[in-house]
């Protein structure tokens, strides 16, 4: 259950675009189904009372949208950002990608969202419909008479049960109560990857990126992924496709766009989320994170703007590539 | 798709030896776009360059592959020979099977099939060379000399006589180096001072040189023609244009036991000081970490008898900009520290000490006015043992010495010993030595004089131990020769210790991104060929920064590294490197990486305006390369995440190319 509640965000969001601070709102809007919600624009209260949502299923990260809708908006553009949304955004200002004077940004407390794999997992598929009930999902299927109740914890995301912060480190106004960065399990997972020996490592990554479907929806939610002609739909960059055509194809995709984000995604854990194949995609962020914060001291992405990443950066200290060998072990 | 003429260089047998150039060339001949293939003896003489030209004009080739030795070596030549051909110089690719072929490999057939895989990489990427045209970019005339010691001198005094302004930056508050601390010098025995001081007021009165003396160089930005140097100018607290010189400061000073530098801490001087009574500037320095006044604000006594009111305690580290065309390194040299040499108990008796402190004891202007005093207790030694090769020729023991030769050694300690008994013919003196190293003009005959006209105990052997035992120091040694053990009472032993580069010099090389051995010397852009010349185009070498020298050889090379310098600052343009990057603008997305990791400020950022396909306009903000400053690192081009970024000349297109090409 959010602390915040849809009624709240709808009256700050009204509040704001009445007094003229904002001309519209990016929020998140009803879908087919109760846990399919869509990002959107809302330009009036009424708009917002009609389609407006706010459940726990809302963990589309808005970084990214304004990169394409700040500059169109006619005002200023009004956000609601999670924490760790929080970080994307700073990044992207890092690397000007949007006008901070086109956004208005609000942060909004978070307490973790579901995934809607998980609450299927249990209930079934044919969904009607998925309400909150203090600490508890209620969700009704076209297959079964009673609701079936979840507790919302057992079905968290894993970027949530994993939550690296719950501090907002942009905003212009915060809504509820400032958290705290969390020291987080997040990297346990890719030390147990790393464990393993290179053939294990090769089949893992073998069984997760064979189901590949090539449908980008990684790329494209991507808030580290903004450029203005992605590498993979430019003929020029001699990686261009558009399937999974062999296996090479659907690693190489996936290897060359870790290295693409690395050192700037924040792992807001939004390719993940999108991905219809549940590939653990995060795993090879992580895997980058947890090897720059090894190599050249603890380095958070967006969690300031203007900061210089360890990898477009060199000082005398940094470690030589002969150490990176070494560490490899018998498991390079 | 190219018209490529591919030429196989023998180069006599250094290629031919190791790789069946004739095979090369067959194979060669099916790749892609291959019209012509051939091989021969030289490719780089004229007989091959005119094969080269022929070929292009009978074969109306577009495209050059050159199978040879590094393109370090004849790409050049062989541009000129396309230029000459009537091509685009950069139409022209090397494939390096000599240094990363031939010479590596003992295998005939694993030599020429790696041979092969090489001239294919070349021809796939000739395929995609386009020509290229380079810019030209303005010479600043000003040249920097960083190190104020003799290298530095002669090379400044050289670049002014030629008519270019100057600046030396010395770290020390005076220029003259380490040859202000000698006594005499080999194989004349002249006096060091009186040959050096002479050009040290050469400089002084120079209306061409600058000198910033207590300075050192904070930053460099740039390029060959065009550096932009940040001088930080340390506090001395006293004014250096109205001081005077006088030294009234010196003598009043209440501060007055502090180790004197200039004489390796063997006497002391006051917080106030003038390194030596030829010192240029001849302008006095307060030392921060000695003066009372700047310590606890009590005393005060300089500014009161200054008459010139000279002193300053109020002055701040200063930092100057300037712009210059050439840069010379002249950091010299230091002798290492007895710390982890034990053995020879330096740091247990006074009376064991360095050779540069047996320099400041027979200098008549050193902390004995030149009497040979032991360091104890005054007394003039009657025994004398020098050790040869203190950390030098090491190599077994690298952590604790040097694997080379520090080359100044044999000579100068031969010096020492002559000195001595010429002016103490009592006093018996021992030299041991590995080998005696005399190869240089007039050097044996010197050598020779200290052993049969001074009679100078020349031991073949090292010294095991030195053992202070009442006022004698117990020698123990063998002599190799006579196959027997040693042991001598001696009353000074003098360590000759190696020498190595000048601490500074290391982050000097980071900011100049110059490049340098394992010892922190200087690498030269060639050792035999390029010797005065570092790899990074403007900066240049003197002196024993770039390896052990004595005063004559530093001297010659301090000149060439002159006219080297003289050479560049004489032309008005320097005709750049066409291989530079370049921003697609259109897939640019203003991110900023490129502009963090260029080492050179090349790239700035604009808003530009885009006419969008649904005909509405879009403000971007892109990134643009200076093609003047770029020197075509391709740092921007791995950071670029889009693939905006492109490097002329080698387009990451034209790698994969290469790389496909070998993988095949």
């Amino acid at each position: 259950m959010q602390k915040i509640t849809r009624e709240q965000l709808i009256a700050k969001a009204s509040e704001l675009l009445s007094n003229g601070t904002v001309s519209q709102v990016l929020g998140w809007g009803k879908g087919e189904f109760d846990y399919d919600v869509t990002p959107t624009l809302f330009s009036s209260a009424e708009e917002l009372e009609n389609g407006f949502v706010f459940n726990d299923f809302c963990g589309a990260n808005f970084s990214k949208y304004l990169v394409s809708k700040a500059a169109k908006a006619d005002g200023k553009l009004l956000v609601f950002l999670k924490p760790c949304d929080t970080y994307s955004f700073n990044q992207l200002l890092t690397e000007h990608r949007f006008d901070r004077e086109k956004v208005y940004a609000v942060g909004i407390p978070c307490e973790g969202m579901a995934d809607i794999s998980k609450v299927k997992a249990i209930s079934g598929d044919g969904i009607a419909s998925i309400n909150a009930d203090g600490d508890n999902l209620v969700v009704t299927t076209l297959y079964e008479d009673a609701p079936i109740t979840i507790a919302t914890k057992d079905v968290l995301a894993e970027r949530c049960i994993n939550c690296k912060s719950k501090k907002h480190v942009a905003y212009d106004e915060l809504m509820g109560e400032e958290g705290e960065v969390l020291a987080s399990n997040r990297f346990d997972e890719v030390a147990r990857l790393e464990a393993m020996t290179a053939d294990e490592r090769f089949a893992f990554w073998q069984n997760e990126l064979s189901r590949c479907i090539r449908c980008n929806a990684c790329r494209d939610a991507c808030p580290a992924c903004t450029c203005e002609k992605c590498v993979f739909d430019n003929p020029n960059s001699g990686v261009e496709n558009k399937s999974p055509a062999n296996e090479f194809e659907e690693k190489l995709f996936h290897i060359i766009r870790a290295y693409h984000v690395a050192g700037r995604c924040t792992d807001c854990g939004e390719c993940s989320r999108v991905c219809p194949q549940n590939i653990p995609l995060h795993l090879l962020n992580r895997k980058f994170i947890k090897d720059i914060n090894e190599f050249y001291g603890e380095y958070q992405a967006g969690e300031e703007v203007d900061s210089r990443a360890p990898l477009v950066n060199y000082t005398t200290e940094d470690l030589e590539p002969g150490e990176v060998f070494d560490r490899g072990d018998n498991n390079a | 798709m190219q018209r490529v003429g591919v030429f196989v260089c023998w180069c006599g047998s250094n290629i031919a030896g190791t790789v069946d150039v004739k095979a090369v060339a067959e194979a060669l001949k099916n790749e892609p776009g291959v019209v012509f293939s051939t091989d021969y003896q030289y490719m780089c003489s004229q007989a091959g360059q005119d094969m080269i030209i022929n070929a292009v004009k009978e074969h109306n080739l577009t495209g050059i592959v050159v199978c040879s030795c590094s393109p370090r070596m004849h790409e050049a030549t062989f541009r000129k020979t396309a230029a000459a051909a009537g091509l685009n110089p950069y139409m022209v690719e090397i494939a390096n099977i000599r240094e990363q072929c031939s010479w590596v490999h003992k295998d005939m057939a694993l030599g020429t099939e790696k041979a092969i895989i090489l001239g294919k990489a070349a021809v796939a990427k000739v395929n995609l060379n386009a020509p290229l045209t380079p810019g030209q970019s303005p010479v600043t005339k000003r040249a920097l000399v960083i190190g104020g010691g003799i290298a530095g001198i002669q090379t400044a005094l050289d670049i002014a006589d030629a008519g270019f302004e100057v600046d030396i930056v010395e770290k020390k508050p005076t220029i003259g180096g380490k040859m202000a601390q000698l006594d005499k010098t080999f194989p004349t025995l002249d006096c060091a001072a009186c040959i050096l001081t002479p050009k040290m007021v050469d400089v002084a009165q120079n209306d061409k040189i600058r000198i910033f003396s207590y300075s050192e160089v904070a930053e460099v930005k740039g390029f060959v023609g065009n550096f932009d140097v940040t001088i930080k100018k340390n506090a001395r607290y006293v004014k250096e244009d109205i001081c005077t010189g006088c030294g009234a400061c010196v003598e009043k000073c209440p501060m007055k036991k502090n180790p004197n530098e200039f004489n390796l801490g063997m006497d002391n001087r006051p917080a106030i000081y003038i390194p030596f009574a030829q010192a240029v500037p001849k302008v006095a320095t307060i030392d921060p970490n000695a003066c009372n006044m700047l310590k606890n604000g009590k005393c005060g006594v300089c500014a009161r008898i200054c008459t010139a009111g000279a002193i300053d305690y109020t002055q701040k580290d200063e930092y100057i900009e300037e712009k210059y065309g050439a840069i010379v390194v002249a950091t010299g040299f230091n002798p290492i520290s007895m710390d982890k040499f034990d053995e020879f108990a330096y740091n247990q008796s006074k009376d064991v000490i360095t050779s540069l402190e047996f320099e400041r004891l027979t200098n008549a202007a050193g902390p004995t006015a030149g009497h040979l005093e032991r360091p104890s207790d005054g007394r003039s030694p009657k025994t004398i043992v020098f050790v040869q090769c203190v950390g030098s020729r090491c190599d077994a023991c690298a952590e604790k010495g040097k694997e080379y030769c520090s080359k100044i050694c044999c000579m100068y300690t031969a010096k020492h010993a002559m000195l001595v008994r010429d002016k103490y013919p009592e006093t018996e003196v021992y030299v041991f030595y590995i080998d005696v190293r005399t190869p240089g003009k007039n050097f044996d005959e010197f050598y020779r004089r200290a052993v049969e006209e001074y009679g100078v105990k020349y031991v073949k052997g090292m010294v095991g131990k030195v053992v202070p035992e009442g006022d004698k120091l117990k020698v123990q040694a063998s002599d190799l020769l006579a196959n027997k053990q040693l042991h001598i009472d001696a009353d000074l032993v003098v360590l000759a210790a190696a020498i190595e580069p000048d601490k500074s010099a290391r982050p000097l090389a980071t900011m100049l991104t110059a490049s340098m051995d394992t010892n922190d010397f200087f690498t030269e852009a060639h050792p035999k060929l390029r010797p005065v010349e570092s790899p990074t185009a403007g900066v240049f070498l003197s002196g024993a920064c770039q390896g052990p020298k004595d005063i004559p050889e530093t001297v010659s090379q301090a000149s060439a590294a002159a006219a080297k310098v003289i050479g560049l600052l004489a032309k008005d343009k320097l005709t750049g490197n066409p291989c530079i990057a370049h921003s697609d603008e259109l897939m640019c997305n203003g991110c900023s990486s490129c502009a963090n990791v260029c080492p050179y400020g090349a790239i700035t950022y604009e808003d530009k305006e885009f006419r969008m396909p649904d005909r509405t306009t879009k403000v971007r903000r892109v990134a643009s390369v200076n093609p003047a400053v770029c020197q075509g690192c391709g740092a921007c081009t791995v950071a670029c995440p889009s693939g905006a970024m492109d490097l002329k000349g080698f387009a990451n297109l034209q790698i994969m190319a290469e790389v496909d090409a070998i993988c095949k």
